[in-house]
């Protein structure tokens, strides 16, 4: 049986001007500004249409609870797991596979660090304090978006954990292709930072 | 590939980046803390948080260095889209509530 090869994994498609891994990642990222749109849309919703006074009017920080310290910690773990990211391609652009594993291991730790203290700090005591999704539209959309934005961490750290391990074989058979899945990595990564950079003011600072 | 010499250009970027992102960082904490009214409040927050995404997509993913036109064809209809997604809830401001007899709740 014949194996098919992916074409325009190196060379530019003669169409797009890219190879078509780095065009597939940048539509599906225009899905994903879709996706995560409609929900800040409806952040905008919530709370301009919340009352002024009252049980449902839109809380301020002292009835939610949200520590902009700790949001701030986690805006600063992912702005340096994007540098380290981006480290770990430009490592492979000058023939380094060992650095760029290791600057792929510390991407994956630091979102790990994201998600624990995500976990441990924020979404467990607003647990056992009550403050579930089901108790106000604020706490309602906060768990959608933060929650959303949490699984998109946890397909980061799938996907870097295979291109750092069995993944990091192509490496051998072809370097191009590889240090461009890691930019594809890259790009998807720097979005889910993005998309905290908007998550970070909306729900910790506004 | 890129030669050692253009990607210490790259890497310099993205140092520079960093401790850009970082001060905006402190920065629209600081801002947050200050006592202005909310529409004040949320534009400069979301003004600090539009330069440091325009950074991360400049020079993080590339852009900077991107000439496809098909890519920016992609983007310039994501943004179009997006800023109708924006504008949405301003429809709502249209809306006629129907006319309810609250009766007894009243």
């Amino acid at each position: 049986m014949s194996i098919a090869v992916l074409p325009y994994t190196v060379k530019p498609h003669p169409v797009t001007g890219l190879n078509s891994g780095k065009f597939g990642t940048w539509l599906f990222l225009a899905s994903e500004v879709m996706l995560f749109g409609a929900l800040f849309s409806s952040y905008i919703l919530l709370r301009v249409g919340a009352p002024a006074e009252g049980p449902t009017a839109w809380p301020g920080h002292a009835e939610t609870h949200l520590s902009w310290k700790i949001g701030g910690f986690n805006t600063l773990v992912l702005i340096v797991s994007s540098v380290t990211m981006v480290m770990a391609w430009a490592s492979l652009k000058m023939n380094d596979l060992a650095k760029a594993k290791r600057y792929i291991w510390i991407t994956i730790a630091l979102a790990l660090v994201f998600l624990v203290v995500k976990l441990v700090f924020e979404y467990l005591p607003k647990f056992s304090d009550g403050y579930v999704p089901a108790k106000s539209n604020f706490f309602g959309i906060y768990f959608t978006l933060t929650g959303l934005h949490g699984l998109h961490i946890v397909g980061g750290i799938i996907v870097m954990l295979y291109l750092v391990g069995p993944g990091s074989h192509l490496w051998v058979k072809d370097q191009e292709y590889y240090t461009n899945r890691i930019e594809c990595t890259g790009l998807y990564w720097h979005f889910v930072d993005l998309v905290w950079i908007f998550l970070f003011p909306v729900f910790y600072l506004m | 590939m890129a030669s050692s010499h253009d990607m210490s250009k790259h890497v310099r970027a993205y140092v520079a980046v960093f401790a850009a992102l970082a001060v905006f960082t402190v920065l629209t904490v600081g801002a947050s803390l200050i006592h202005v009214s909310t529409p004040i409040h949320v534009s400069i927050a979301l003004i600090i948080a539009a330069i440091k995404a325009s950074l991360v997509a400049a020079i993080f993913m590339h852009l900077k260095w991107e000439k496809a036109s098909v890519l920016w064809g992609v983007l310039v209809l994501c943004a179009v889209f997006f800023v109708v997604l924006m504008f949405l809830p301003v429809l709502t401001a249209q809306d006629t509530p129907p006319q309810v007899h609250l009766g007894s709740w009243g």
